[in-house]
């Protein structure tokens, strides 16, 4: 039986489905279950291909930098910090997947708790900066 | 087990001849355990006539609420083992952000609303804010997830000793959001993996295909995304329920035959009536 997905992420995934916003929506282990439209190119491939990626798979291809171009460690990325201090942050980032040219966003994570105080994950809008 | 359905009817108990037949109380259903367990599912207006089944030998009686909205709590004051000395009644509800179980029952089951206090109950009354974890209660277990609806509102899985499972979906909007419904997997839907391979399904049923879009997000399903959801869930057997108060008993017979003609499901579909007992075994 699949586990089922808390519904606070199901209605995030609806969201971000619906929006023109580049959203990614990390579960409460940091496993990317779901990118939407806008944020394929960012990750240069598609949901449709991949589906879910884990979390060491996406570190080992997504590399993030600072606003001076200084890399950040995965510790001191803004979707780890939300997952991991349970706040959200806004920064201003450079990404770059799979060796693919540069590029510079705001980017905002939110952590998802739920009503009892639960902690379901994390949604990642990237704004193109 | 026995499922037996009190109270069929969504949003306001709607007595009267022209709903005689699938009823006009809101939402309650016993469930019973081979082994004498008693399941009460919501405490809608259905529960006062249940409560009188339940006899002087039963030492706990459990009330499994989805939701605290009114048809799903409007019978409870009227519950008569809350009135027995020395019976164990354990309400279970999902919580707020802000506030407990309790609190929330209080605003209701408190004067001016209600006369009596919930701390004035004779009986013995334990409260549980529902998790997302399994629970043994009697000799069922009993899984709750939230569920797609407003407000703090669960779903409710019950598995009894023989492996048998019914799930209880009594408002639930899982077409909310897709442009096109189902387009997910179970366990992207609200509420799919606690249907799953369901022997039986109690679900919601409230609107037609052509009153839906003009209820979105209300929390309720139409009949075509009931039949949809239970085909997704492999269910075997479906139960509509939550009937709108607008619909009468003609309109439901109506309305749900050329729904069901519409899909053909693969799987068993009785449009629930009050007073209707599904044995399952």
């Amino acid at each position: 039986m699949p586990l089922a997905k808390p519904i606070q992420l199901i209605l995030a995934r609806q969201l971000a489905s619906g929006m023109a916003t580049a959203i990614m929506l990390f579960d409460a282990q940091g496993n990317l279950v779901f990118y939407n439209e806008p944020a394929e190119p960012i990750l240069n491939t598609r949901f449709d291909e991949t589906g879910e990626i884990k979390v060491d798979d996406l570190l080992r291809v997504v590399s993030v930098a600072d606003e001076n171009r200084e890399l950040l460690s995965p510790e001191d990325r803004p979707g780890r910090v939300a997952r991991l201090e349970r706040r959200p942050i806004t920064q201003t980032i450079w990404m770059s997947c799979n060796d693919s040219a540069w590029r510079r966003f705001q980017a905002t994570a939110v952590p998802i708790i739920g009503e009892q105080a639960e902690f379901h994950g994390v949604m990642h809008f990237f704004w193109e900066i | 087990m026995q499922v037996t359905l009190w109270g069929t009817r969504g949003s306001l108990a709607t007595p009267g001849p022209d709903t005689a037949r699938y009823g006009g109380n809101t939402s309650c259903v016993a469930v019973r355990g081979r082994e004498g367990g008693v399941l009460v599912l919501d405490a809608g207006t259905g529960i006062r006539r249940m409560a009188a089944t339940i006899d002087t030998s039963v030492r706990r009686v459990d009330v499994l609420l989805t939701h605290l909205h009114m048809d799903h709590i409007q019978g409870l004051g009227f519950f008569g083992p809350l009135y027995r000395p020395g019976l164990d009644v354990h309400i279970w509800g999902p919580a707020s952000v802000q506030m407990g179980l309790q609190a929330r029952l209080m605003r209701y089951l408190s004067p001016p609303l209600f006369p009596v206090a919930l701390s004035e109950l004779p009986c013995r009354l334990t409260l549980h804010e529902v998790g997302e974890t399994e629970v043994p209660i009697e000799e069922f277990r009993v899984a709750a997830a939230r569920v797609c609806h407003p407000g703090p509102t669960v779903g409710y899985r019950i598995t009894d000793s023989m492996g048998k499972v019914v799930t209880y979906l009594p408002d639930h909007e899982p077409a909310l959001g897709p442009s096109a419904f189902p387009s997910l997997p179970r366990e992207w839907t609200s509420g799919g993996v606690l249907a799953e391979d369901a022997d039986l399904l109690i679900h919601d049923s409230q609107y037609t295909s052509q009153q839906y879009p003009s209820h979105v997000g209300w929390g309720h399903s139409s009949f075509a995304h009931v039949l949809e959801f239970a085909s997704l869930v492999e269910t075997k057997h479906l139960v509509p329920f939550h009937h709108d108060p607008g619909h009468s008993d003609v309109d439901l017979d109506r309305l749900l035959v050329e729904a069901i003609d519409a899909y053909g499901p693969a799987y068993r579909v009785t449009p629930g009536q009050e007073g209707m007992t599904f044995r399952i075994e």
